[in-house]
């Protein structure tokens, strides 16, 4: 069976500035910049990467929210890219987005019944009594008070009203839920039984996830493999205990290496890597490989060669990597020297910095 | 939040462990939730000034209904001259007596009989004028705003080419080649008074339209006008609620303005501007002539600008001031 979402090369520039009156193209920024990647069916692929790494312009992307510059996305067979809004609309109810922001992302002057009706109305599935009750159905799913269905979204905390956009978002039983950090405006206790509540639902109906955070311990906990991306690109992607156990872009490790964990041991033979400098404008990535002016294995190479993002090393096919000098298994990245001069990240890896790093 | 004592309006079977805080109050009461409407309406009525303003206008309505009516309490038609007992051997108009309480006009008309008809043009103009407007304005307002690109910019352009026509002088003009007539002060009230509002809702439509409940139905495959009409629409109208109550005073005056300069409705139909135009030659013997209608047309403006004001208070909690003042002074009765 084909992979429930394939996008294959997809790019999406968006202009910057002013249009100029007479001629010369506008300036564009890269926000997703050849992205190729498949989701297969059953299964939650994690995207993780900086804020402005292009994490939710993929999501728009993929769920044609956002029109491609370039590339194809085909969903179940059906090479959605170019479709009409029109043509778009039945492929609607397979796939759904859950938004980040639990305040936002309801209409704060409708009832929360008419809100989670929404797709019903929609697509013209159920009326009157029936949607009601539907309706109904759907919030004790998710763990609602069904008799809340004339209460306004104000009256809900954040939790629960995430738990309104998850009910919207299964209202039609899709195939495909891009969820677009579903739980980072949440508090930490609630993150988890959202989480939970995805995971049950996912097993429950069958759904597929892609799903987006720039949290790597929750990412961690949902993914059955997990994408990395930075400034637009994929860097990385492979199944969580091949991502973590055979990290191979330094980007990555350098990822990994900063996220919380709740076991302090864990953390002391853990290589700690600060990454210098900001993530550079996506309206002019830097030449060759996009990592190189922050990579403390950076050589000339990298300056001019944008790596593919191929297997490395012995890894087998599923597991990629966009890098020229991939590490290798055990090696420490903090123990690299940039051999090209023009950048120097200064990285360090004395215990003092590690010790601030992670309790900051 | 809010308890409402008696009201239910949720199906299903009624579940007292659902909802624990009903369960502390007497058998009948639950949590209700409140719109930002019925949050506006509570707000408005504790609004002294507003409510009074309001009672105000709706008598005003009721006399405009009732014209007839008080036509024959007094025995006057509104057009009916009384060239013998409602003039002075001079031909001058008459002061207030019981015969003509407010008064004659310099035909020999009883003043209050025509006042009180004057105010269904009024009225009629002001209302009817603004809603057009407003229907127009919102439309414009919404498609601009919503849909962006080319359409916005040549809604936005011919907006702004609206607000910059002066309205006098191209009122004159096209009353002038058209002729004078209720329809079209109707709809020169209204082409030049949509424009300020479609302007408004662009601007909040823009803000909106970027939200992610937008996106959300978006995602949902919502057509653009089930998310113009569902979502943006209902978070556009408290501020074009404000505008609309403000506007209608300044189409009335517009109203009397244009009949003032003998481009309104024209004669014998009573207006305000109308009366208040001819009452000009009079005003040094016949004081009462200019004073009522020009007091009927304040009166109203009036009534309806600070009912404009209350509205915009009720729609806008930061404009808490009046309850802060009220509630050192007087319990509130809620």
């Amino acid at each position: 069976m084909t992979a429930l979402l394939e996008v294959t090369d997809v790019r999406k520039y968006f202009p910057v500035g002013r249009r100029r009156l007479f001629g010369g193209p506008s300036p564009s920024l890269r926000a997703v910049d050849g992205v190729s990647l498949e989701v297969e069916r059953g299964e939650t692929l994690g995207l993780v990467g900086e804020t402005g790494c292009g994490k939710s312009t993929l999501a728009r992307c993929m769920t044609r929210l956002h029109d491609l510059t370039s590339g194809r996305v085909t969903f179940d067979g059906t090479d959605i890219s170019t479709l009409s809004r029109g043509e778009l609309r039945p492929l609607r109810r397979e796939m759904q987005v859950m938004f980040q922001d639990p305040y936002g992302s309801l209409n704060p002057r409708r009832r929360v019944g008419s809100i989670i009706g929404d797709p019903f109305a929609i697509h013209g599935v159920a009326e009157g009594e029936e949607r009601k009750r539907q309706v109904q159905a759907l919030m004790e799913l998710v763990g609602l008070n069904p008799e809340h269905f004339n209460r306004f979204p104000a009256e809900f905390s954040g939790g629960q009203r995430q738990r309104i956009g998850i009910a919207r978002a299964l209202a039609l039983k899709p195939k495909l839920v891009v969820c677009d950090e579903p739980v980072s405006a949440l508090d930490v206790s609630i993150q988890a039984q959202i989480i939970n509540l995805l995971a049950e639902l996912q097993e429950q109906l069958g759904l597929t996830y892609v799903f987006i955070t720039h949290d790597l311990s929750v990412v961690r906990h949902v993914s059955d493999r997990i994408a990395v991306m930075y400034l637009g690109k994929i860097v990385e992607i492979a199944d969580v205990d091949g991502l973590h156990e055979h990290t191979r872009h330094p980007y990555t490790r350098a990822l990994l290496s900063a996220a919380p964990s709740a076991d302090p041991d864990a953390l002391t033979g853990r290589e700690r890597v600060v990454l210098r400098g900001d993530l550079p404008s996506p309206a002019a990535p830097p030449s060759g490989c996009r990592f190189h002016p922050r990579c403390p294995k950076a050589r000339d190479r990298c300056l001019t060669d944008d790596p593919e993002l191929i297997p490395r090393l012995d890894d087998g096919p599923e597991h990629r990597a966009a890098c020229h000098f991939p590490l290798a298994d055990g090696e420490l990245l903090t123990l690299s020297r940039p051999a090209i001069d023009d950048v120097a990240p200064d990285l360090s890896f004395d215990p003092a910095a590690a010790e601030e790093g992670t309790t900051a | 939040m809010t308890i409402d004592v008696g009201r239910r309006d949720a199906g299903g079977p009624e579940d007292g462990l659902a909802v624990p805080a009903a369960t502390e109050l007497a058998g009948e009461s639950r949590i209700e939730g409140r719109s930002p409407w019925q949050l506006a309406w509570e707000r408005l009525r504790r609004d002294r000034v507003a409510v009074v303003s309001l009672v105000v206008i709706v008598l005003i309505l009721l006399l405009a209904l009732g014209a007839p009516l008080v036509a024959a309490a007094v025995g006057h038609g509104p057009d009916e001259q009384f060239r013998d007992i409602g003039l002075t051997p001079q031909g001058l108009p008459k002061a207030p007596s019981r015969t003509f309480l407010l008064g004659t006009d310099d035909l020999g008309r009883d003043l209050l009989v025509r006042i009180v008809y004057g105010s269904r043009i009024s009225l009629l103009v002001g209302v009817v004028s603004t809603l057009l407007a407003v229907a127009v304005g919102v439309l414009v307002g919404v498609v601009a705003g919503y849909l962006g690109g080319l359409v916005d910019t040549v809604l936005a352009r011919l907006i702004d080419l609206v607000l910059s026509v002066p309205f006098l002088l191209a009122g004159i003009a096209i009353v002038s080649i058209s002729g004078p007539s209720l329809t079209v002060t109707v709809v020169v009230i209204a082409f030049f008074a949509w424009s300020s509002i479609a302007r408004i809702v662009r601007g909040q439509v823009l803000s909106i339209r970027e939200r992610e409940y937008v996106e959300a139905a978006r995602s949902l495959g919502a057509s653009d006008w089930r998310i113009m009409v569902v979502d943006v629409l209902p978070n556009v109208l408290a501020p074009v609620i404000v505008y609309t109550t403000l506007l209608i005073p300044s189409s009335i005056v517009a109203e009397s303005t244009l009949s003032f300069l003998g481009l309104g409705v024209p004669p014998p139909t009573p207006t305000w501007g109308g009366m208040l135009d001819s009452s000009l030659g009079y005003y040094r013997f016949a004081w009462w002539y200019l004073l009522f209608p020009g007091l009927a047309l304040l009166v109203t403006t009036l009534a309806f600008n600070l009912f404009g004001d209350g509205v915009r208070d009720a729609f806008d909690p930061r404009t808490d001031r009046l309850f802060a003042a009220e509630s050192t002074t007087a319990p509130v009765d809620e």
